[in-house]
């Protein structure tokens, strides 16, 4: 509940220049910090797997992250954000594929891809509210993922994008070279955090929690309430559209599967998992979630049913996520230290 | 000054507000009141268009407001609280200031700096000080007293500079004197911001204390209008509204 008081704690009293700046100075160096160890990583470890490992976290973390500031900051519950994580893969795989242009070129056009048709869809989209925006919205998901199934000309249809995405070196870059891959992708990550970051502490990332808490009183204190959830919208698909080009670079295709409803339902556990009132739990939640993947199918092909165990745990008797409930802890600690 | 002219809404056949023409001067204060279904927090909606009006017209300053939208009107200068507090729960008392002075300072989808904004500071600590909440600031709003939550209310909409404040029982659900002390909060406010101030109570031995000027609504209609003298003298009033609620106290 209290998450403006976690983030700003004892700066609220001054709200200074100064305050509102150096919160910002740390995040940035918090998030180089983060980029450094990611990036010693490789010398620390050869292990593949661990790379891999934080490869699809950036991919993932991304997503959730982006659904978070729909979800935990804007009250928006999306069942279909992950047809822009499906839109993201394919759109990057077929630039790449039928143009040949270079690597930030094909980013950039999949990123105004994705503006465009989360634009129309988002227009449609949060005209309504609770339930039937989540419908609507996993409506879409399935018209998107269809339309992949059936297109089999243009997508490859239930096969997928194969024969490989093209990686031409940029830049000194060369996301063949499976390090190269490593680094762009924890650097995708940061930059993304951090962006997003810069969205929830901004004035606009407080006009998200006023339409969450109270639509109605937002709109009369001036607020023009549509306007700002198609904003909110739109820019969390680009950040999910990060995340599954990241995907489309690692497995080298796109899969009907990316488009699929399931992912968006991922993408709702892994925040309920880590929790929607920290600008981190989603990204808790996703390494959680991988984590518990990998090792539950290692042991049993009843992964489904280890899965939905673990969700009602968190559902039904913590009934928060890990870093809400951290925080929580926390927050009880230091009210009791203060007296 | 807020003219209304010929205001109309009908639900289905019933016309909860039913042809109302009234001004508002500027720096008024003025109290509606009237029997409960009377139509008062209608007329209320109507202005700051929560509703859309079926006929009529209202201007404040001379500017066409009937139809637009809340957020249109908000900026326009007409500022409202409710009669069930309407806060933002989980914003601290001084967030929540401060995110209104961004809205209204049209930096409300601002993404590039950081909140809250230094220009914004000044007015949301003069709201909070002419409300009493500067102690509280930083209270997340949905811990406040009940008493609280309704000053907070007010501080959203007078954060806003309005040239009209129209408040909606600022008293609902208080003891006797949490109402005297809001009341006089409110009389203070009008005082000291020179704003025309419009309140809907349904406690008379206020009204007829604080308001100087007063509106009796009755089936969407307006009853009677003038100084607390005419309207306690006022047959119609006395029988359709007074008189059943003092008939009622007798018993």
């Amino acid at each position: 509940m209290s998450e403006a008081q976690a983030e700003q704690g004892a700066s609220t009293l001054n709200v200074s220049r100064t305050g509102a700046k150096s919160q910002r100075y740390r995040d940035v160096l918090i998030a180089l910090i983060a980029f450094t160890v990611l990036a010693s990583l490789p010398m620390l470890t050869s292990s593949k797997f661990l790379l891999d490992f934080v490869i699809r976290c950036s991919a993932y973390g991304l997503f959730a992250t982006s659904l978070n500031l729909l979800v935990g900051y804007t009250g928006l519950t999306s069942f279909g954000h992950g047809m822009f994580f499906g839109l993201g893969a394919y759109g990057y795989g077929l630039v790449m594929q039928k143009t040949g242009v270079s690597i930030p070129v094909a980013f950039v056009a999949t990123l105004l891809i994705t503006l465009v048709v989360a634009t129309v869809i988002g227009a449609i989209c949060v005209r309504l509210k609770e339930i039937y925006f989540a419908f609507v919205t996993l409506a879409f998901q399935m018209l998107i993922h269809s339309t992949i199934l059936s297109w089999v000309s243009l997508t490859g249809g239930d096969q997928g994008l194969r024969g490989g995405i093209p990686r031409p070196a940029f830049l000194g870059i060369d996301l063949s070279n499976h390090l190269h891959l490593y680094i762009f992708s924890c650097a995708l990550l940061v930059i993304g955090l951090l962006l997003m970051r810069q969205i929830a502490q901004s004035p606009f990332g407080y006009t998200l929690r006023m339409i969450r808490d109270n639509a109605a009183r937002a709109s009369f204190v001036g607020i023009d309430v549509y306007r700002a959830k198609l904003t909110i919208f739109v820019l969390a698909a680009l950040f999910a559209s990060v995340g599954g080009m990241i995907m489309a670079l690692f497995v080298s295709g796109a899969y009907p599967e990316f488009a699929y409803w399931t992912i968006s339902g991922e993408g709702i556990f892994i925040n309920m998992l880590g929790g929607v009132t920290t600008f981190l739990g989603p990204m808790v939640g996703t390494v959680l979630l991988l984590i518990l993947n990998d090792t539950v199918t290692r042991f049993t092909e009843y992964h489904g049913i280890v899965l939905g165990i673990v969700i009602l745990f968190f559902a039904i008797g913590l009934r928060k996520g890990l870093m809400d409930f951290a925080y929580e802890w926390y927050a009880q600690r230091r009210d009791r230290e203060r007296g | 000054m807020l003219e209304i002219c010929g205001l109309s809404k009908s639900f289905g056949g019933v016309k909860a507000t039913d042809d109302v023409t009234l001004d508002f001067a500027d720096g008024s204060l003025t109290a509606v009141i009237g029997p409960n279904g009377a139509g008062k927090s209608t007329f209320f909606n109507l202005i700051t268009g929560a509703l859309r009006p079926d006929a009529g017209q209202i201007l404040l300053d001379g500017v066409e407001l009937a139809g637009r939208s809340p957020p249109e009107i908000v900026r326009h200068g007409i500022g409202r609280a409710f009669q069930v507090a309407s806060i933002f729960p989980s914003l601290t008392v001084q967030e929540t200031m401060l995110a209104a002075v961004c809205a209204d300072q049209r930096r409300a989808s601002v993404l590039h700096r950081r909140f809250p904004l230094p220009e914004t500071r000044d007015r949301a600590e003069h709201a909070m000080e002419l409300l009493g909440l500067a102690s509280k600031r930083n209270r997340v709003a949905a811990t406040l007293s009940h008493g609280d939550q309704k000053l907070l209310d007010i501080a959203l909409a007078l954060v806003l500079d309005p040239k009209v404040l129209l408040l909606d029982e600022p008293t609902a659900g208080m003891g006797t004197e949490e109402r005297w002390r809001m009341i006089d909060k409110v009389r203070e406010l009008w005082e000291k911001q020179k704003i025309t101030v419009v309140f809907i109570e349904h406690d008379m031995d206020i009204v007829f204390k604080i308001a100087p000027k007063i509106v009796v609504l009755c089936y969407g209609r307006i009853l009677a209008s003038g100084t607390p003298d005419e309207i306690r003298r006022n047959e119609a009033v006395i029988d359709a509204y007074l008189g059943t609620e003092h008939h009622e106290a007798a018993v």
